[in-house]
């Protein structure tokens, strides 16, 4: 006997799918519906909530293999563009992390330094297509004689190009101020002396992990919307921490869960990723990321109907306590308030931005919903959960509203 | 009335004449100094905004013109390139106009009001993907 009223299976959501039929929304228009029907009639008309995020993650890179030179050649060492990617992989492998900088990079010898120029920027340049400078050298050995090897290659010359993300998509994220006397130049931006400004990192009702807190649907194997092409889930994101403090909503208020993701680059697009260069802080990437939350039940009709107001986050300070990994905050917020744009820290009301683009996270779950509803994009069932919180029960949070 | 945010450039030589005084005495025109980079026998570059009627504003601009001053729209040499930028954000902390600022916080787009810009770069430095320009005339 099942815990839900409400019961549907993959399996029927794909049939649906096929045949037209499935009900789509997105996680804005999902608060709306089961604010209006409840949860039970909710979970009976929709099929499936699309999410979206688009926002610098650092842990990101692609795996490439550029195929064999004549004379072959055992890479060692191996440059993008004159980027660093890890060329100790297998002889003509190479994995380029989002966050290399170029050689001779200047880095922060004049502070804040630009970071023109890095990993982030070659895996952008290689979806869009542009030509990248490969240099690879090697020692040389009886099967792989050349010791180094020069050419220009394009995301259609090489045999494979997985994106292949450690850590992306995370499940929330710090609120940044500064309380110290010096502006500062961080990965949460530019954060001015005396807490003159506050910035947050998260679409909020929008991201794939707040509308599937406890992992319940998304797992290994699910199938996402990476860059504009198909990816999947294939494990937990590095760091990832389902026992983080949770709210009354089930959701939890600092980063939490996390996924490691993968794609072919070349079905992505340059349009959802996009290289980046933090002042101060280095290179890294902008992923767009779109996750389709199954709705089985009506716990997950529940769970998807998360609002702004709903999803609280703590305030960490960049400028003392982060770097001395004190640890220590200055309070709680909601997206509701990041999103209106103050936050109030003691007596005092602080302006917040935003670093992760709500516009574009809005413009994924659209893209996502039109895949799906026509039959381009198929769910997968997961073939293994990522590690879950101790703190499910089966309706336990939706109890407290119903 | 007109009111315009303008980048001046003063060659060397001209450089000590007093030239906002005769904007405002002869043009009538006023003007409030955001910006001011003036030394002695060396190129100076003044960031003001400058009202008047629009008459007195155009003879106001051509004065200055025949004596050597380069000028500079602001509004007109800020762009920002809509296929680059992704609305994340990064560019609002820096602005100290509040020129480039989210209007619509439903859809979290974030814009750029020209005519509030007085041209001090901080956003070409902070924009990751650098789809902010402002051009820096010869
Ligand atoms: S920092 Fe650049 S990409 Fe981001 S919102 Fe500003 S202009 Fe757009
Ligand atoms: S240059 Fe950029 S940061 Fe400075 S005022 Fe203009 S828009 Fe704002």
């Amino acid at each position: 006997m099942s815990e839900f009223k409400v019961n549907k299976t993959i399996e029927e959501i794909n049939e649906k799918i096929k045949n037209r039929e499935a009900v789509i929304v997105n996680a804005e228009e999902m608060i709306d519906i089961v604010n209006k029907k409840g949860i039970i009639e909710a979970a009976k008309s929709v099929d499936v909530v699309t999410t979206g995020t688009f926002g610098i993650m650092c842990s990101s890179g692609a795996l490439i293999n550029f195929g064999h030179t004549k004379p072959k050649i055992k890479a060692a060492k191996v440059w993008l563009n004159d980027v660093e990617a890890y060329g100790a992989v297998a002889a003509v492998d190479a994995y380029i992390g989002a966050s290399a900088v170029k050689r001779n990079d200047p880095l922060n010898a004049v502070h804040p330094g630009r970071f023109e120029y890095g990993g982030g920027h070659v895996i952008e340049d290689l979806i869009s297509g542009k030509k990248i400078h490969l240099v690879a050298q090697g020692y040389g050995t009886d099967c792989y004689p050349s010791k180094e090897i020069e050419m220009d290659i394009t995301v259609n010359d090489l045999k494979e190009a997985t994106l292949l993300n450690p850590r992306n998509a995370y499940q929330n994220y710090s609120v940044a101020i500064n309380t110290t006397d010096k502006t500062i130049y961080t990965y949460m931006g530019v954060l001015k002396p005396h807490m003159a400004n506050a910035t947050y990192s998260s679409a909020g009702q929008l991201s794939p992990l707040m509308n599937d807190p406890f992992y319940l649907t998304v797992g290994i194997g699910s199938r996402i919307f990476l860059a504009g092409g198909e990816g999947y889930v294939i494990y937990h994101g590095t760091q990832h921490n389902p026992n983080e403090e949770r709210n009354k909503r089930g959701v939890p208020k600092t980063g939490a869960g996390a996924l490691a993701v993968i794609g072919d680059m070349k079905q992505m697009s340059e349009k959802y990723i996009k290289g980046a260069s933090i002042l101060g802080y280095g290179v890294s990437l902008s992923v767009g990321i779109g996750v389709p939350i199954p709705i089985l039940n009506e716990e997950m009709a529940f769970f998807t109907s998360v609002k702004d107001e709903e999803i609280d986050a703590y305030i960490f300070d960049y400028g003392y306590d982060y770097p001395r990994k004190i640890d220590n905050n200055y309070g709680l917020t909601n997206y509701k308030q990041l999103r209106e744009g103050f936050i109030t820290v003691g007596a005092k009301k602080i302006p917040t931005t935003p670093l992760s683009s709500y516009f574009m996270a809005v413009k994924i779950a659209e893209e996502l919903k039109k895949r799906i509803s026509e039959g381009k994009f198929y769910l997968t069932k997961p073939s293994a959960s990522l590690p879950l919180s101790k703190d499910y029960k089966p309706m336990k949070y939706p109890k407290n509203y119903l | 009335m007109i009111s315009k945010k303008i980048i001046l450039r003063f060659p060397k030589e001209n450089s000590n004449k007093p030239f906002t005084s005769t904007l405002s005495r002869q043009y009538n025109l006023t003007f409030n100094i955001m910006s001011a980079e003036i030394f002695p026998r060396q190129e100076g570059r003044l960031i003001i905004e400058l009202s008047g009627d629009d008459r007195d504003f155009e003879q106001g601009i051509d004065y200055l013109k025949e004596n050597g001053v380069s000028i500079q729209f602001i509004e007109e040499s800020i762009t920002i390139d809509y296929n680059k930028c992704y609305h994340c954000g990064f560019c609002l902390p820096v602005c100290p106009t509040n020129a480039l600022l989210i209007e619509d916080r439903n859809t979290m787009k974030v814009e750029l009001h020209k005519e509030e810009c007085i041209a001090c770069g901080y956003c070409v430095k902070v924009c990751p993907v650098k789809a902010i320009e402002l051009s820096e005339f010869a």
